[in-house]
């Protein structure tokens, strides 16, 4: 078959939204653009641990820590199912982690930022992952099979953060003045970060228009933060908390809350690795990964053995 | 067309000794991983993941995919011990069955009194 015919039963499926599955033909840039946006995506959970990992030990109660060790894991699985999913387009795990630890690759700039207090713990999951998780299920009908498959799981299991999250925040509103003024300042402190995750403008943001022809994206950038703006606007009300922003508010013609202007200098240089903890956090990841060295070569020398014996046998 | 096609590409569905990536020894072999959700179902096929041995497969498995109970019963497989039909030959492959609409019940027209059958 030639190039033509191939690219127009790829397009075609694209259009009648039939996933594309790993042994389909497609363009190499789509190859290209998935391999990217689903390794990120996995190198984000991953590194999403790590500010988390930090309270572990520091977690109020043994049902605190037990909720946040459970939900780090989830994260280490989410990283687990993505990277399969990008794994089914051609690029090797090792070679994704290599990306990741010599700083090739991007991770979401969120995590780039540090954890204070317990507070902290209760905004990362009610703004960082509901942020998340509004990218996520639009995420869920992209049209690489592999991809839209793992973000249905993924989804399934997210909801246990953001609740988890928002119940942190809901204790220490109902708490003493200075549980008050920590929840406040979480919230401070998160916001803007949060509005960041979905990237830039769509007018700046070069990959949109090409990822939503290819229906990878549903949604756009800007679509999607307005969004998540009109449920949190909501949301913090209950916790009888505000957000860090004079120009929030409700616009009668749009149907939609107005909001202030990102600081745009503040995102493109964390983007670029000058953020709080980009040096931390992937100097965290390597240390990580060069001390567990032993147990993987453990465990194939033991494979290999076991392996050696049965043959023998 | 197949000499279009330059990669060969693993994952959901073997053929990792084709695989792009397998030049790198020192990978563990990856294994598709299949769970039975609750007694009187079928295996089914949920992801993969890398491990040393089919021992290690299940007990990652395990960890990934069933951490809120989805699953009573593991089967692991190397994916390269897959051997999956090619996409591009699906229509031959399934051709045969697509003018054999007789073997759908709603081919035949019965008399009203029967038609519940």
């Amino acid at each position: 078959m030639e190039l033509k015919k191939l690219e127009s039963i790829f397009q075609q499926r694209i259009k009648d939204e039939i996933k594309i599955e790993p042994k389909d033909w497609m363009p190499d840039a789509y190859r290209k653009t998935n391999i990217r946006q689903i390794s990120q995506h996995a190198h984000s959970e991953i590194v999403g641990m790590l500010p988390e990992g930090n309270w572990i030990t520091r977690a109020p109660s043994l049902k605190r820590k037990a909720i946040l060790l459970a939900k780090i894991q989830d994260e280490a699985g989410h990283g687990l199912y993505l990277y399969s999913a990008a794994e089914t387009l051609g690029i090797s795990r090792e070679e994704m982690i290599e990306q990741l630890h010599s700083g090739r690759a991007k991770y979401s700039s969120i995590f780039n930022y540090p954890t204070l207090t317990w507070a902290d713990m209760g905004a990362i999951g009610w703004l960082v992952d509901g942020a998340a998780i509004v990218n996520q299920i639009m995420l869920c009908r992209t049209s690489y099979g592999p991809y839209s498959r793992a973000m249905i799981r993924i989804c399934k299991e997210e909801s246990f953060h953001q609740r988890q999250g928002f119940e942190i925040l809901w204790v220490l509103s109902q708490g003493t003045k200075d549980q008050k003024a920590m929840c406040q300042d979480a919230i401070n402190r998160w916001w803007w970060p949060s509005l960041m995750m979905f990237g830039p403008r769509d007018s700046e943001s070069p990959n949109t228009g090409q990822s939503m022809e290819w229906k990878i994206k549903i949604k756009s950038n800007d679509e999607l933060r307005q969004q998540f703006v009109d449920m949190i606007a909501e949301q913090v009300k209950v916790l009888g908390m505000t957000l860090p922003d004079p120009d929030l508010k409700w616009n009668e013609k749009r149907l939609h809350y107005d909001f202030g202007e990102i600081n745009w200098e503040e995102f493109w240089n964390v983007v670029n690795g000058n953020g709080p903890c980009n040096k931390q956090r992937l100097n965290a990841r390597r240390k990580a990964h060069e001390d567990g060295a032993w147990v993987r070569d453990a465990a194939t020398a033991y494979a290999e053995k076991r392996n050696k014996q049965s043959k023998v046998a | 067309m197949n000499n279009l096609i330059k990669k060969f590409f693993y994952g959901d569905y073997g053929e990792i000794e084709e695989g792009a990536s397998t030049s790198q020894d020192d990978q563990w072999p990856l294994w598709e991983i299949f769970i039975r959700s609750k007694q009187g179902l079928d295996h089914k096929h949920v992801g993969s993941l890398h491990a040393a041995d089919a021992k290690m497969a299940i007990e990652n498995a395990r960890d990934v995919y069933t951490r809120r109970q989805e699953g009573i019963s593991i089967w692991v497989v190397e994916s390269k011990n897959i051997t999956a039909s090619n996409p591009d030959e699906a229509g031959e492959l399934f051709e045969p069955a697509q003018d054999k609409i007789y073997r759908h019940p709603t081919f035949y027209h019965l008399p009203e009194k029967v038609n519940h059958m």
